[in-house]
């Protein structure tokens, strides 16, 4: 499963980051995390606030660092 | 995969009744504590071993009234705006901007930007976004400009540490120069002076919608609120400490016409230094207002003291740099520029008026 997480390299969206490694590392799941810095990028999704987060090339949050069990559900 | 996207999906805990109860309750314990703050700093500050009317006892007595009541009144206004902004949305706001022309534009953008919801590192793809979507250049400064400028932190540090009248006034100006600056900047057609990889998203195709929000409920809206109360405080603790702090000293300590002889309204270089002054300064609304509020009891002048926090808090070197990445050089002078002309020209009208 390949997630991207969209933002400037703002604390927020390292947060975000982390979680999404914490998160997958508890489920066991094999995530593969890619971090899009680029501002080019990041607005090519149509994202307006980061972080946003990218899961099966469709943006499923933006704006503020996800809760745990968010994250849970787009791992399942 | 659910598609409702942007709701924190966070267990419920508790009935929402429970949750209106809790909301009455702390309401009214607030109110309690915070009639009670005068007797209880009195009683702290009779606890150090300074005479209360020396310069020490002064500053100790503003330093243990002004940081609690301030943490009080952010943490009820916060709150409140947290719920109030749950209501608005970045997405939302660009639907009701796209096409707007210049002028309703310029004050509905202005008014959005008190609303919306807005962290400066979001503040490129907001740009974009808007921009993107057919919203003006000019209707888009207004709404970059009003954002940071009319804040709850500022309007709430203003009420409790200088007056409500200040603060409305504060809100009010800001509000006009974000108006008037934005729809100057329209005026220019400065869009060719935008980076060339903004223009190109410009011409065409716009971004794509994200998926529509679903509606939160009252329970999420409070939880928002609560979360915003925890960030803020996250940030700016320090600074509200460290400025009321310094505010003390100032407070204690400066002599009277030392401030009237630099800030007050007879000398007339006092504003644009003001301006000047206020651009490379970073700090927010909480470090600079304790400051201010101390300046204006040294007889400091209004006009000057509201140009300097303008400055401080609209024309920072550290918001440049990062729109910077989609506005060239020439349109952050022009930026810089307008902006700062409104903040003098208000800061000299006070000073004139009052």
């Amino acid at each position: 499963m390949e997630i991207k997480v969209l933002g400037p390299g703002c604390a927020k969206c390292k947060a975000t980051a982390d979680l999404i490694t914490r998160v997958a590392g508890e489920t066991g799941k094999a995530v593969q995390i890619e971090k899009i810095e680029d501002m080019r990028q990041i607005v090519g999704f149509g994202v307006m606030t980061t972080p946003a987060v990218v899961v099966g090339g469709k943006v499923v949050h933006r704006g503020s660092v996800p809760s745990h069990d968010q994250v849970l559900s787009w791992l399942n | 995969m659910s598609a409702d996207i942007t709701a924190p999906s966070r267990p419920a805990s508790g009935p929402a009744w429970l949750w209106h109860i809790g909301l009455v309750v702390f309401v009214a314990l607030w109110w309690l504590v915070y009639r009670q703050l005068i007797p209880a700093s009195e009683w702290i500050t009779a606890l150090i071993p300074v005479d209360r009317h020396s310069h020490t006892g002064e500053a100790f007595a503003f330093f243990f009234y002004d940081v609690p009541k301030v943490m009080l009144l952010l943490t009820l206004i916060v709150f409140a705006m947290g719920v109030v902004r749950s209501y608005f949305s970045p997405e939302r706001t660009r639907a009701l901007l796209a096409g707007k022309r210049e002028g309703v534009g310029n004050v509905l953008a202005a008014s959005l930007g008190v609303m919306t919801p807005f962290c400066s590192c979001s503040a490129v793809p907001l740009f974009i976004g808007l921009v993107s979507a057919g919203v003006p250049l000019g209707v888009t400064f207004s709404f970059l400009i009003a954002a940071p400028m009319v804040n709850e932190v500022a309007l709430v540090l203003l009420f409790g540490l200088v007056g409500w009248q200040v603060a409305v006034t504060y809100a009010a100006f800001g509000l006009i120069i974000a108006i008037i600056a934005g729809w100057v900047i329209g005026k220019l057609h400065l869009e060719g002076w935008l980076q060339d990889w903004v223009r190109d998203i410009h011409s065409g195709a716009t971004a794509p919608d994200a998926a529509d929000d679903a509606p939160l409920t009252m329970v999420e809206r409070y939880r928002l609120g609560i979360d915003a109360v925890r960030e803020i405080f996250g940030r700016i603790w320090v600074w509200i400490i460290l400025g009321i702090g310094m505010g003390a000293l100032i407070h204690g300590y400066v002599p009277e016409d030392l401030m009237v002889r630099i800030m007050g309204a007879e000398a007339w270089w006092s504003v644009p230094a003001a301006v000047v002054i206020g651009i490379p300064m970073y700090t927010n609304a909480a470090g600079v207002i304790p400051i201010v509020e101390a300046l204006l009891g040294k007889g400091a002048a209004l006009g000057t003291v509201l140009a300097f926090m303008m400055s401080v808090i609209a024309l920072s070197l550290p918001e440049m740099i990062i729109l910077k990445q989609v506005l060239t050089l020439r349109l952050i002078v022009v930026f810089i520029g307008v902006v700062g002309t409104g903040i003098l020209a208000i800061g000299n009208l006070f000073n004139l008026l009052f």
